[in-house]
């Protein structure tokens, strides 16, 4: 128990590097994600197949493989023009374009549950295509989108334990250094896993509130 | 291009070998999962406060957990106990495969086990309710009708989760183990081309996935005939 008093400090660094790289992966994929479903569902082929099939292979392969591909791809690629990719440039960009395939899939399912007619009815009344989108679609996606999203988010946040092993400077990689220090491997997992733990069940509370607020003028709802 | 091909000539059994390992890793733990995800399921469905309480403490831990923690409390942590470095079990906890099959097993059974008492809810009341007028005892109520329904009802869902245990799996290569990501990571660091060996493990797990939901669509056909047949 001392020793997790002692170590608590640095635990907590590394929870921040941990939120840090989850919050932007929350920004980056959602806004990847929303291009991409807007892609998806393009009268234009050409735009729409592509997407459909790099998104459908990008959720077959394992996160820790794509995370991999760019950190060490990074650098036989951009390595020979002086360029160095660090781990929390290549862990931000694996875990965004992994949350970016799947909510791109969630994204598309909600636009498609807002019944046409009202976007003709804006069509109607004189709305810009932009209008249509932006006061009528938007507003509407998310409560089916949220539930979605928020089993992505939970996802990436366990994901930014992957970029430890690539060097950043996590919870996961403070508490390897803890663990090898002290020699008490299983303490300091496993208060790793329970701050983790409270990362959960904070964002399920947060979730259901937001869940709530989405579904408000939904009869019934 | 070409580097792609003279990577597979020269790799190519070491790539087979570490994708021999994944499917291994990838079965023995779905089979154990689903094992351990029934009882669990109940357990969750429990009237007792004790029971399921504990049920969704452990369904809570390993999903609200990474993945890379669970496999190092478990390869690592362990050992950090005298009584289970004295028992007899420890030539078999020491060893990265049994370590990485407990993990991922323990983990996947969590999220089965949700998966299952979806399942098991969604059986028509009426059917359970038929099953016990007919003088079936709760046992057999469950093991002739509620299970084989729920089992039907959620292999789509659970096809899945066994694809998200493959990718799972790839986590092992981070405790020793040389299933198809560790021997990538091996070929990459030799080679120093890592984009041609990754892709090619990339595709390797894609097709695995594809072979995932090809057996899954094959079981649902079987065990949804009588849907068929019905009609």
């Amino acid at each position: 128990m001392d020793n997790v008093t002692t170590y608590l400090p640095l635990l907590l660094q590394g929870l921040r590097m941990t939120l840090l790289l989850a919050v932007s992966t929350l920004v980056v994929g959602l806004a990847l994600g929303m291009l991409l479903a807007l892609a998806k569902l393009s009268r234009h082929a050409w735009l729409s197949r592509p997407v459909y099939a790099v998104t459908n292979f990008l959720r077959g392969i394992p996160e820790f493989l794509i995370l991999l591909v760019i950190y060490f791809g990074g650098a036989q690629v951009l390595g020979p023009w002086g360029i160095e990719v660090g781990p929390f440039a290549a862990g931000l960009f694996a875990l965004s374009i992994v949350f970016g395939a799947y909510a791109s899939e969630t994204f598309r399912a909600a636009f498609q549950s807002v019944p046409k007619g009202q976007i003709e009815a804006g069509r109607a009344y004189g709305f810009s295509g932009w209008q249509c989108f932006w006061l009528i679609q938007l507003p509407q996606i998310w409560k089916v989108a949220i539930p979605g999203l928020g089993n992505l988010w939970q996802g990436a946040v366990k994901d930014t334990a992957l970029v430890s092993i690539v060097g950043l400077d996590d919870l996961m990689r403070k508490s390897n250094q803890a663990a090898q220090a002290t020699r008490e491997p299983f303490t300091f997992y496993f208060v790793a896993s329970l701050m983790f733990l409270v990362i959960t069940l904070v964002s399920m509370a947060v979730i259901a509130l937001l869940e709530r607020r989405a579904r408000r003028g939904v009869p019934g709802g | 291009m070409q580097a792609l091909w003279d990577i597979l000539a020269e790799n190519w059994r070491d790539l087979l070998a570490g994708t021999w390992l994944t499917v291994q890793l990838v079965a023995i733990a779905a089979i154990l999962g689903f094992v351990l995800a029934v009882p669990v399921a109940l357990a969750r469905l429990s009237r007792s406060r004790l029971v399921s309480g504990a049920a969704a403490a452990y369904s809570l831990f390993f999903r609200g957990t990474p993945l890379l923690v669970q496999f190092f409390l478990i390869y690592f942590g362990l050992g950090q106990f005298g009584l289970v470095r004295a028992s007899f079990l420890w030539p078999l906890l020491r060893e990265a495969y049994v370590c990485a099959l407990i993990t991922l097993t323990l983990n996947t059974a969590a999220y089965s086990a949700e998966i299952v008492r979806g399942g098991i809810l969604a059986v028509p009341k009426g059917e359970v309710e038929a099953a016990r007028a007919c003088g079936m005892s709760r046992l057999t109520a469950y093991r002739l009708v509620i299970l084989p329904r729920a089992f039907s009802i959620v292999l789509p869902a659970y096809s899945n989760e066994v694809i998200i245990l493959l990718k799972g799996t790839a986590l092992a290569s981070t405790i020793t183990l040389m299933e198809l990501m560790g021997q990538a990571q091996f070929i990459s660091s030799n080679t120093y081309q890592p984009i041609q060996v990754f892709t090619i493990a990339g595709v390797i797990y894609y097709l695995l996935t594809l072979v995932i939901s090809r057996i899954f669509a094959v079981l649902e056909k079987r065990y949804n005939r009588y849907i068929v047949s019905a009609r």
